[in-house]
């Protein structure tokens, strides 16, 4: 902190007024970048785990242990040429990608890594995250439509459907976690899960949000996992079906954008659950020694929570077959919308009982 | 509903809302994932091969050098794919009956191997070569001399695989 202090009143002092925009830029490239690593040895991960359930082993080739494997396809996909059918809207079509990464970065403005460690501090963060994350489906739509193809657009309809239906649950059981925090600040839900009836009696773990809101989160990882079209609510690019969805006119890195896009969504649909029901950045057991400094602590928590939830998706990915799609809105629709409704109405009367948990 | 298929139903209702069925099927693929993994790694480790695998052909020798094949035109009759030419014509220093032209395209053979069971004198054969490969138009077209050279190269495999599997021929 002392270090960031420093540099902060040097930077001050030599560029001036220029110096806050600066300082907020280079805020931005340190969490982005990392993100941009994570997500593509996520891809490699993926292809690991999922090829160790199937008792392959996955890439091994490039690299020690496959480990430059990411590398090599972000090469590949780089290189290769960018086809723009000719019949496209030019311009939508290369807004498509951009708008449909955009809100996968942007939200992680407002994640906290630590007590005091986010880069915007706001007191709606998760009125902001359900804000940013709805423009997700605007990429997929641009996309769709803007390629002028018949497959393009029905994956596109199939796509933002799907989001649509399942921002409300995902909404619904956002609205719980708010009510048992009484906040709308992330740093401050994560904070006040470490608050209740459990870690009165000194088991922390027990009183984050997971168990106490377990069909929530339930309902919640579900919809993040249909959110972000992964498997099985993967209808929107059913191989079977309509190949790509609405990528498929994209090539080349345009294409590239959009699978980033979808890897950046899970992690930020598993940062989001961590936050929010794993207790974000608090450990599941204290250090036994006082190794390294705290907001490495932190961040480490908060990153092996992520990375377990992230491991969930390809997990779920590995074992079941794709969901009809009158089935995938019949879920949405007439069960997670109903569930979460009357669990509100539950912990709301629950909160107002003596036998409130979360005080 | 009644009784006993109003319980039939309520169990079944429970059931799927606690997703009994699904961690089932996590649990199922989530044991595999600490199971030994089965993935045999080609250019270094290699499957073993059936004396009876079907590889690139060749054309035998008898011991002493004479060329085994004698222009019957079995194979290429018996060729589903049409993949053999045979040209066959008397040889100058003895008068007997050989080839002047055995062609295989091997961009046409279907390795079914009815030419290797077809031939009287054990001429034409499979080889366990299967790491072939052309580089341009033409290169899987293989001539006599090539099959011949083929055989020459491989015998002692091929007889090999031969006899281990002669008592069932």
């Amino acid at each position: 902190m002392d270090l960031l202090t420093t540099i902060s009143e040097q930077g001050a002092a030599v560029l001036g007024p220029a110096w806050p925009v600066v300082w907020t830029l280079v805020k931005i490239v340190a969490v982005v970048a990392p993100l941009m690593a994570c997500v593509a040895y996520l891809t490699l991960w993926e292809r690991k785990f999922i090829g160790y359930i199937q008792l392959r082993i996955g890439p091994n080739r490039v690299g020690p242990m496959g480990l430059l494997q990411p590398i090599a396809d972000a090469i590949k996909l780089v290189f290769k040429e960018v086809i723009m059918p000719s019949q496209a809207s030019k311009g939508l079509y290369l807004l498509g990608p951009v708008m449909t990464i955009m809100p996968a970065l942007a939200a992680w403005a407002v994640i906290p890594f630590g007590p005091d460690r986010a880069l915007a501090n706001v007191n709606a963060g998760l009125l902001l995250l359900l804000a940013i994350t709805s423009l997700e489906v605007y990429g997929v739509i641009l996309a769709g439509w803007a390629s002028n193809s018949k497959y393009a657009f029905l994956g596109a309809l199939r796509a933002s459907a799907q989001m649509v239906s399942y921002e409300l649950a995902i909404g619904f059981a956002l609205v719980v976690v708010l009510m048992v925090s009484g906040s709308l600040n992330m740093t401050d839900i994560v904070l006040a899960q470490n608050r209740g009836y459990f870690a009165g009696m000194g088991l922390n773990v027990l009183s984050w949000n997971w168990l106490p809101l377990l069909p929530i989160f339930v309902v919640y990882f579900i919809s993040g996992v249909a959110e972000t079209n992964r498997h099985p609510f993967d209808v929107v690019e059913g191989e079977s079906e309509i190949v790509a969805g609405h990528m498929i006119e994209y090539s080349g890195m345009g294409f590239a954008v959009f699978f980033l896009a979808e890897y950046a969504n899970m992690i930020l649909i598993s940062a989001l659950a961590a936050i929010m029901f794993l207790g974000g950045w608090a450990p599941f057991w204290q250090a036994p020694l006082d190794l390294g400094p705290q907001w490495f602590w932190d961040w480490f928590w908060l990153f092996f929570k992520t990375f377990l939830l992230v491991t969930v998706f390809l997990w779920i990915r590995a074992s079941f077959p794709r969901y009809r799609y009158d089935q995938i809105m019949r879920l949405g629709w007439k069960i997670f919308i109903p569930v979460t409704l009357v669990w509100l109405v539950v912990i709301g009367i629950w909160i107002q009982t003596p036998l409130n948990i979360w005080k | 509903m009644t009784g006993p298929k109003a319980m039939e139903a309520i169990k079944d209702f429970v059931k799927s809302f606690m997703l009994i069925e699904l961690l089932k099927g996590l649990r199922l693929t989530g044991s595999q994932l600490f199971a030994r993994k089965i993935t045999i790694q080609f250019p270094e480790e290699k499957t073993p091969l059936s004396p009876r695998f079907r590889g690139l052909h060749a054309l035998r020798r008898y011991p002493n050098g004479q060329e085994r094949c004698i222009a019957c035109k079995l194979c290429e009759a018996v060729c589903p794919a049409l993949a053999i030419t045979i040209e066959s014509d008397v040889r100058e220093s003895d008068g007997t009956r050989r080839t002047s032209r055995y062609d295989i395209d091997l961009t046409k053979c279907i390795f079914c191997g009815f030419c290797e069971e077809s031939c009287p004198v054990d001429s034409i054969v499979e080889t366990h070569v299967l790491e072939y490969h052309g580089e341009k138009r033409g290169d899987l077209y293989f001539t006599k001399e090539m099959l011949l050279a083929v055989g020459d190269r491989y015998e002692q495999q091929i007889a090999a695989a031969r006899d281990a599997d002669a008592r069932y021929r």
